[in-house]
């Protein structure tokens, strides 16, 4: 019987298996051989050289990875920061009010992510929102807050508020009560059960929401070009760029596998430290 | 000298919106004893022990830590600690980090707070490969042991008990109730316990403070709780009872219902006073009434039919249904145990230095 039911299992999880695999690991195999590829081919059938990877050096490729990586960073740390107190709210103190700020947050993702940025560009632009009312009512002029990189960490931040919240949400309400009580009760300060109750046992939440941030944050385009003005190329961009403009595919595929070894064993490490069946509410 | 109130409860209200779960409660606790306050759940128990641990404070009336007024005073600034129902134990730490805790947060070196939590691991005669093992690893009554270890690692000067033995199986639980009486000996400390089971109290406390809608019914040692209960509901929650319905009557007697009473004079000197023309109950505890044979006689006599037997190990009881359709219970111990079969006619008797009169107010 059991062996029978592990059969069907099987055969229902073959069509779903084959077509992950055609969907998502095939183009991957792709991109991964074209970053052997000599420069500037168009198919597969070359001498595998790595060349590509070189370039990653020598004209300065190494600089928009940092700058993605270190925005994408500087989101994470501020998101965290952010929405902790929000998180730690919604878990525990408010009630009904809950469900309308995860409502309230999740709306603003029916709506796509360019045209949200567009909508802080006439916010923040010259003569946009903010700095023509204030050059209108009281006669002050700014350049506006455009193209900077401080105002791409902000889009960052804007744009994968979600992503840190929910999870965090979620890491902090698997924090029981009772051991914080306990903590209070055996005399620790709120600074100390913050230390030594809430963030450890919220790691799983924090872990997820840092990684979901980071990942997106480091492969995020839209914000540096839309926000940032190209004030800083972000790998993303030139990965577009190698494989648009400069018909490089070879170029544009090294730089994606680069990316996707990083944040991928970035991935790996912080998912193997945390406990999925424990945010999933199944407790072993 | 009667000892100290190391603490003291004065007029405490507690309200949550329009509900008033705790009704300007008073209370004595003496330095060094054991009191269990029970009560059926939803009588304000927990919220009353929340209140002296420091979670929550109260709406109106003051506590007092011997001479020190503590009820706004939070729970990491008092010198008390709780025993959770849940037991609280930090699941990401360590059975010995969990015990070191409030050493930790107060600073002590590692070393010393090593040294403690494996003299505590003695106390609860807990192995001291304990100290590495994890939280998960640990069994039930174990996990009991462990919480106890870290509330007396604080060294409180009040151990407080939110019925912490609820959810471990019949056995365990019987076995450190008395564990828990032998520890409150031997380190001497106030220990205050709440709890909804009877026997846990009966076990263990030296006082019984018994707990009913926000309210005390009765506060009074473990005995005189379970032989003199003032109301009908201690006598009813102090275990089986069974009550009879008397009055006194105009011309000095006592009238009863269900029940021949053959006492001479108004029983005055025996404990069953009753003032003219009120009611009271007459209560006597199953294990007090006998199986009257022929010629036998008693203060107070009942007839009734067997209706049932149950045996209980040790002892044995019976079911007897009165003429008047009251439901009595008795209890034989098992080798002086009746031998009447259900459906019999039986008569039963009990005396006067076996009952107490409950007055009606």
């Amino acid at each position: 019987m059991e062996r029978s039911d592990r059969k069907i299992g099987f055969l229902s999880a073959v069509p779903i298996t084959v077509i992950l695999m055609l969907s998502f690991t095939a183009p991957l195999l792709v991109v991964l051989l074209f970053s052997v590829m000599p420069p500037k081919v168009f198919t597969l059938a070359n001498v595998p050289d790595f060349s590509s990877y070189g370039v990653l050096i020598s004209q300065g490729y190494y600089r928009s990875l940092l700058w993605s990586l270190g925005t994408a960073l500087a989101a994470t740390v501020l998101l965290f920061l952010i929405c902790w107190p929000l998180a730690f709210a919604m878990a525990k103190v408010f009630k009904g009010f809950t469900l309308f700020i995860t409502v309230a947050v999740v709306i603003t993702l029916f709506v796509s992510e360019n045209i949200r940025l567009f909508g802080w560009v006439l916010t923040l632009m010259k003569g946009g929102l903010i700095e023509g009312h204030l050059r209108a009512w009281v006669g002050w002029s700014f350049e506006g807050a455009l193209y900077n990189v401080p105002v791409i960490i902000f889009g960052l931040v804007y744009v994968y508020f979600p992503f840190m919240l929910f999870p965090l949400v979620q890491g902090i309400s698997m924090v029981p009560d009772d051991a914080r009580q306990a903590a209070a009760d055996l005399g620790a300060t709120r600074r100390q059960i913050f230390w030594e109750v809430d963030l450890p046992l919220s790691a799983p939440g924090i872990v997820i929401g840092s990684l979901l941030t980071f990942v997106l944050g480091a492969g995020a385009l839209a914000e540096s070009k839309l926000l940032g003005g190209q004030a800083v190329i972000v790998i993303a961009d030139e990965i577009e760029t190698a494989f648009t403009y400069g018909q490089n595919w070879p170029l544009g595929s090294a730089l994606s596998i680069i990316l996707i070894f990083i944040i991928g064993s970035l991935a790996v490490f912080g998912v193997s430290r945390v406990d999925l069946d424990k945010i999933m509410g199944r407790r072993r | 000298m009667p000892p100290e109130p190391i603490l003291r409860l004065e007029d405490i209200v507690k309200r949550f919106g329009a509900f008033t779960a705790l009704h300007h409660i008073d209370l004595e606790i003496d330095e060094g004893e054991f009191l269990t306050i029970v009560g059926p759940s939803g009588c304000g128990k927990t919220t009353l022990i929340r209140l002296l641990v420091g979670i929550d404070e109260p709406t109106e009336g003051r506590i007092w830590l011997r001479d020190k007024r503590i009820e706004k005073v939070p729970a990491n600034l008092r010198p008390t600690c709780m025993v959770f129902q849940s037991l609280a134990l930090f699941p990401h730490r360590s059975v010995g980090e969990n015990i070191e805790f409030p050493l930790k947060i107060r600073g002590e070196t590692a070393s010393r707070r090593k040294e403690r939590a494996l003299e505590l691991l003695d106390l609860l005669h807990l192995p001291h490969d304990f100290y590495d093992k994890r939280i998960n690893q640990c069994s039930g009554g174990e996990r009991q042991r462990i919480a106890l270890a870290r509330a007396l690692a604080f060294d409180p000067e009040i151990l407080f008990f939110d019925e912490p033995l609820s959810a471990l199986d019949f056995r365990l639980r019987k076995k450190l109730e008395k564990e828990l009486k032998d520890l409150h000996e031997r380190t001497g400390k106030t220990f205050v316990y709440i709890t909804h089971s009877l026997e846990e109290a009966m076990v263990m406390s030296d006082r019984i403070a018994i707990m009913r809608q926000g309210r005390f019914e009765q506060i009074a040692v473990t005995d005189e709780i379970y032989a003199r209960p003032i109301t009908r509901f201690v006598a009813e929650f102090m275990g089986e009872v069974n009550l009879f319905d008397v009055e006194r009557t105009a011309s000095g007697g006592l009238l009863g219902r269900g029940v021949e009473i053959h006492i001479n004079g108004t029983g005055e000197t025996m404990d069953l006073t009753l003032a003219q023309g009120t009611r009271g109950a007459l209560m006597v505890r199953p294990e007090s009434v006998r199986f009257l044979g022929p010629g036998q006689t008693a203060d107070f006599i009942v007839r009734g039919i067997l209706r049932a037997y149950y045996a209980l190990g040790s002892r044995t009881q019976y079911k007897v249904e009165s003429s008047e359709g009251i439901e009595l219970a008795v209890e034989k111990l098992r080798q002086d145990r009746f031998t009447g079969n259900v459906g019999d006619e039986v008569v039963l008797g009990f005396d006067v230095e076996n009952t107490h009169m409950i007055r009606e107010r």
